[in-house]
């Protein structure tokens, strides 16, 4: 009887608890997640108000009504629709290019369990993005190359080329070997087994790859701010400059910013296993 | 991953004869990509080495002055000082992350509704452009009209002069890594915590230990090893931070915010000193795998015990 109640009681005890760690563990996500939630609904409340209401003390935080005007301000006034292309053009082709020599790369280091190679790669990582500019800007200066896309394109490429090839390593090293071992064994050449058998298997580990470098490619500010001349701005470069030389107004800087990071965003909340299993795998991160 | 990579090799055992003659062969995959590699990133390795020990301007002619370059460093207190903070930042931007990140790990690693949601919405903010986030963040600093202030004065604390005052500037740029980078500890812990057995929680739930003890006494030894890789790559990224301090403050006010990486860009694509922009960046690099080994060493030893 009495032991009955004792453990009722203990089983009562357990079960606020677990009630106590349940609610500690909503708290503690919301705690962690809120000041991104609160960073984007304030950067997407500055883009759709007037400036009257963006330089209002105390802050106005519901657009009313909200306005569209500070985003066709942003294409009418600073081009931006000529840097859009810019960028696209740059961050595809880097990454295409990328996509084109790493993958066979990372399929050749993972075959021939080539350490040394991985850990140039690795290095390459390490290296700070700056330390590439120097010679690369002299060297695109003596081509007479400044001021066109191509210096551009090929920067990028520091950026892409490891990212595609680390995370290649790892997707290929993870692959079962039999497959193509049955290819081989059949008479196909090396480049047939991996093109038609290895190739195709590893084709999610391509596509995390791809988002990864398009996004960190998207993201890069340091290359274009010291190569890219006026026309051939990509989009953190233009909406820099909305910073710097255009009198400062805060919804046509905010609907800017959007809109050059609204891309990676959409692709992040489309995409977000990928991007995980990516990002888990080689913790990489451009420039 | 090393782990399935050994098996897959004990797996591979018998055909070992078999792939030792493609084995040389796989080099024609990588010739390519190496080729590319060697252009754009080791010859300006190399080519940054060779103008380091040239006193070398945009114009005019570049004379061989040895390690003159380097010995300036040592006098020169404006680059001492960008060292000394680089090295107080990244200190910051490690140990914030870390904690932050280790927490949001172990949240994420119990189950709850909207977890991809709330995980997708977390990782974010090191997704979002750094250039688009900085120029938000510098609305929000703004001493008068900025929100931040607002909220601070209308929780009865006082306002916070944030980027424009010297002694506030570090630890709000350390504030903005850290908003932007805990994700990514999270992530690489979250993996750990993903691969840890589940017998010993179990067998310490039947002893009752308490969450917190099972915390310190189970979860964190073992994924020990991913923290420190989570912070080997936070020591690296800290130190190279760029876009955010940039746009932002662009080293200032006056040079309170200057970072090694903010004077290396000023010495070379403003005043155009591109020898002394070079020994800089040697230094940075020798600076960055030093402290990378250093990391790496002691994951090692730990690896053993």
């Amino acid at each position: 009887m009495s032991g009955a109640t004792t453990r009722r009681r203990g089983m009562n005890a357990n079960r606020v608890r677990r009630l106590l760690g349940r609610a500690g563990l909503y708290l503690s996500v919301l705690v962690l997640i809120s000041p991104a939630i609160l960073f984007f609904l304030w950067m997407i409340s500055l883009s759709l108000k007037n400036e009257a209401d963006n330089t209002a003390f105390p802050p106005v935080f519901i657009p009313n009504p909200p306005t569209i005007a500070n985003f066709v301000d942003v294409f009418a006034k600073n081009d931006f629709l000529s840097y859009t292309i810019n960028s696209v053009i740059v961050s595809f082709t880097a990454t295409g290019l990328a996509l084109l020599f790493g993958v066979p790369a990372g399929y050749g280091i993972a075959k021939a369990k080539a350490t040394k190679a991985a850990v140039l790669i690795l290095v390459a990582r390490i290296t700070p993005g700056l330390s590439y500019l120097i010679p690369l800007f002299l060297l695109f200066q003596w081509l007479g190359l400044i001021g066109t896309l191509t210096p551009l394109v090929i920067t990028h490429l520091v950026i892409t080329v490891p990212i595609v090839v680390w995370i290649m390593i790892g997707f290929f090293e993870g692959l079962p070997a039999e497959l193509e071992e049955a290819a081989l064994v059949d008479g196909a050449t090396i480049w047939q087994a991996f093109r038609h058998v290895a190739m195709p298997l590893a084709r999610p580990g391509i596509m995390v790859a791809m988002i990864l470098s398009f996004i960190f490619s998207w993201n890069n500010f340091i290359f274009g701010v010291v190569l890219a001349g006026r026309s051939t701005r990509t989009l953190p470069v233009a909406v820099y400059n909305v910073l710097t030389f255009e009198q400062i107004s805060w919804g046509p800087l905010a609907a800017a910013a959007l809109v050059v990071t609204a891309p990676v965003l959409l692709l992040t909340l489309l995409m977000q296993k990928e991007i995980v299993a990516g990002l888990t795998a080689g913790g990489v991160k451009g420039g | 991953m090393s782990a399935s990579t050994t098996t897959l090799q004990a797996a591979q055992a018998p055909a070992v004869r078999h792939g030792r003659n493609y084995a040389r062969r796989y080099w024609y995959f990588a010739a390519p990509a190496a080729i590319i590699v060697a252009a754009v990133i080791v010859f300006p390795w190399i080519f940054t080495l060779f103008m380091s020990v040239h006193d070398w301007k945009v114009t005019g002619d570049t004379p061989f002055v040895g390690l003159a370059n380097y010995t300036k460093m040592l006098t020169d207190d404006r680059f001492l000082w960008s060292v000394w903070r680089t090295l107080y930042f990244t200190a910051a931007s490690v140990v914030a992350p870390l904690v932050l990140g280790v927490w949001a790990a172990v949240c994420f690693a119990s189950n709850f509704r909207f977890r991809g949601l709330a995980r997708t919405i977390f990782v974010l903010p090191m997704m979002a452009t750094p250039v688009a986030i900085s120029l938000v963040w510098t609305m929000m600093f703004h001493p008068q009209l900025g929100v931040l202030n607002y909220l601070l004065t209308s929780v009865g604390l006082p306002p916070s002069s944030w980027v424009y005052e010297s002694n506030t500037v570090i630890p709000t740029l350390v504030m903005v890594e850290t908003w932007q980078w805990t994700p990514l500890v999270m992530l690489i812990v979250l993996g750990g915590i993903a691969s840890l057995p589940q017998d010993p929680y179990e067998a310490a739930r039947l002893d009752g230990a308490s969450p917190w003890q099972m915390f310190v006494h189970i979860t964190l030894p073992l994924v020990w090893p991913f923290i420190v890789v989570a912070a080997v790559i936070r020591v690296i990224d800290a130190l190279k931070t760029f876009d955010t301090i940039y746009v932002i403050t662009l080293g200032g006010p006056g040079t309170s915010s200057e970072t090694l990486n903010i004077l290396l860009y000023q010495t070379a694509f403003a005043y155009y000193d591109l020898g002394y922009g070079s020994a800089m960046v040697v230094v940075f690099f020798v600076l960055i795998m030093l402290v990378s080994l250093v990391m790496l060493r002691v994951r090692q030893k730990q690896a053993f015990q």
